[in-house]
């Protein structure tokens, strides 16, 4: 009998548990057992660039991106040059992400009559929130570019693949918070033919990045490839500092930089301006958006 | 005292089956933002509405990333500039159908209701009042309202000179097609 007791005793208090639960609002979601979602890190970057270099940022799927970037000459370079404003230097790009995770370019530069051709693909990508934990995003950027020049020894056999250079890179970054990024780029570049035998084919570098918000429109950027070897004559550091303008479907990129080119292998492996002696260039990056594609699951 | 015990579960087990619950995961939650400059729309698919035909609860969330815009580039400014998505991933509505005894999920029709609740967009909570339709047909019932939101009244700013491309007052609309949850 006792136990019995004991049994409508704690039925009667589970009722009133019940009871007291369904007074309030339930919680009629928290039913369903839903796993919390994951939501991913956006725009890390303004702009598939941070100045010269690739940001993490991809073009989204369907969109094509129409990219114009510039290099003016040295603020060095005397009135006879405007300070640098007569010499232009220049990259027409096209590129296009096939998915969201996976894009290709290909550009045109005057700089050694140069074609370049590349790709970037998400690896890894930043978790927010969520029951997944990943506290950076990595892609891996790949591209070949080629020269153009005349061959400067015409008078030997010289074969098209010497026209070529590659460049492999990871891009790690980390979104702080709301306004600071910062990211990490490991590269690698191989020329197939260089000047003379002492000059390695192979070049490292480590490039770092990082954009601060300013406003939902404004940010500023800073990066710095870093070579780490001292074996490449006359070659420096590239270091470039800017601003990120955006207004809708464009992204305007304005800084100051101590090199022309405007492909990997170009700005990380043949800089040779010096910031110390004022070898340094005013630049833009414009980046037009177009939506070829309209996004998955969007209705008209 | 064996059977009292036994009669209490079962009657417990039945006002259990009486509580009946209806929900989706696919429900749609559209918004429509109107100016003489742009045209903005966005959909999102993948909507978990929860009803409660006993006590007319009804209980909407939404993840705010899962919004489909005509371009990327608006879904990417509406995540990160205006609703903050990495800090107010979900919207979410909790409220009550005023008249939930005048809609018979037995019987087939087409029910007018109102709900009250509170909507959460931004971290921002607002009580609403709509006009809703219940539309029960065997064993579905459709859902369906439309409303205005005001940015503002969710906290959700934008800059003076996109005025005119995005509206001050946001026409809502949410569609759901109910099922039975069974347990």
């Amino acid at each position: 009998m006792k136990l019995k007791t004991l049994t409508l005793v704690t039925l009667f208090f589970q009722g009133i548990l019940t009871w007291a639960q369904t007074d309030t609002t339930t919680d009629l979601l928290g039913l369903l057992g839903d796993e919390e979602p994951v939501i991913y890190s956006t725009a890390t970057f303004k702009s598939t660039r941070v100045i010269n270099g690739q940001s993490i940022e991809n073009v989204a799927g369907g969109v094509m991106d129409f990219r114009i970037s510039h290099r003016f000459g040295t603020l060095n370079s005397g009135v006879h040059k405007m300070f640098g404003l007569d010499i232009a230097s220049m990259r027409l790009g096209l590129e296009y992400g096939i998915t969201d995770n996976w894009m290709v370019g290909i550009g045109r530069s005057n700089v050694n009559e140069e074609v370049d051709g590349f790709t970037k693909i998400k690896l890894l990508k930043q978790v927010e929130s969520g029951p997944k934990k990943m506290p950076i995003s990595v892609s891996y950027f790949g591209s070949i570019v080629m020269r153009g020049t005349e061959w400067a020894n015409p008078e030997r056999t010289n074969y098209f693949t010497s026209r070529l250079y590659y460049c492999n890179q990871l891009l790690i970054a980390k979104k702080v918070d709301d306004k600071l990024s910062l990211q990490l780029s490991p590269t690698h570049v191989h020329r197939n033919i260089v000047a003379t035998v002492d000059i390695p084919h192979d070049v490292f570098a480590v490039g770092l990045g990082g954009r601060y918000k300013l406003s939902r429109r404004l940010a500023v950027n800073a990066e710095y490839f870093k070579l780490t070897q001292n074996n490449i004559p006359g070659a420096t550091n590239s270091l470039s500092l800017g601003v990120d303008l955006e207004t809708g479907g464009h992204v305007f990129q304005l800084h100051l930089t101590n090199g022309s080119s405007m492909n990997e292998k170009g700005f990380i492996t043949e800089t040779t301006g010096s910031w110390n002696k004022g070898d340094i260039q005013f630049g833009f990056n414009i980046s037009r958006v177009f939506t070829v594609k309209k996004p998955k699951g969007y209705q008209e | 005292m064996k059977n009292f015990i036994l009669s209490i579960a079962l009657l417990s087990a039945i006002s259990d089956t009486q509580a009946q619950k209806y929900f989706t995961r696919n429900g749609y939650l559209g918004f429509f933002s109107k100016t003489n400059m742009e045209d903005i729309k966005a959909n999102n698919e993948s909507v978990t509405y929860i009803v409660d035909w006993s006590s007319g609860d009804i209980q909407i969330s939404a993840l705010q990333t899962n919004f489909k815009f005509e371009k990327a580039l608006m879904q990417e400014h509406y995540n990160e500039n205006y609703v903050e998505s990495s800090k107010f991933p979900k919207a979410t509505f909790k409220g009550k159908i005023d008249n939930v005894s005048a809609i018979n999920i037995k019987k087939d029709g087409t029910y007018a209701a109102t709900v009250t609740g509170a909507l959460d967009i931004h971290g921002v909570s607002k009580n609403y009042t709509t006009k809703a339709t219940f539309k029960v047909s065997g064993s579905h019932v459709i859902a369906e309202t439309k409303f205005n939101v005001k940015c503002a009244d969710h906290k959700i700013k934008i800059e003076a000179n996109l005025k005119n491309n995005i509206s001050e007052s946001i026409e809502v609309s949410a569609k759901a097609d109910l099922t039975e949850l069974k347990k």
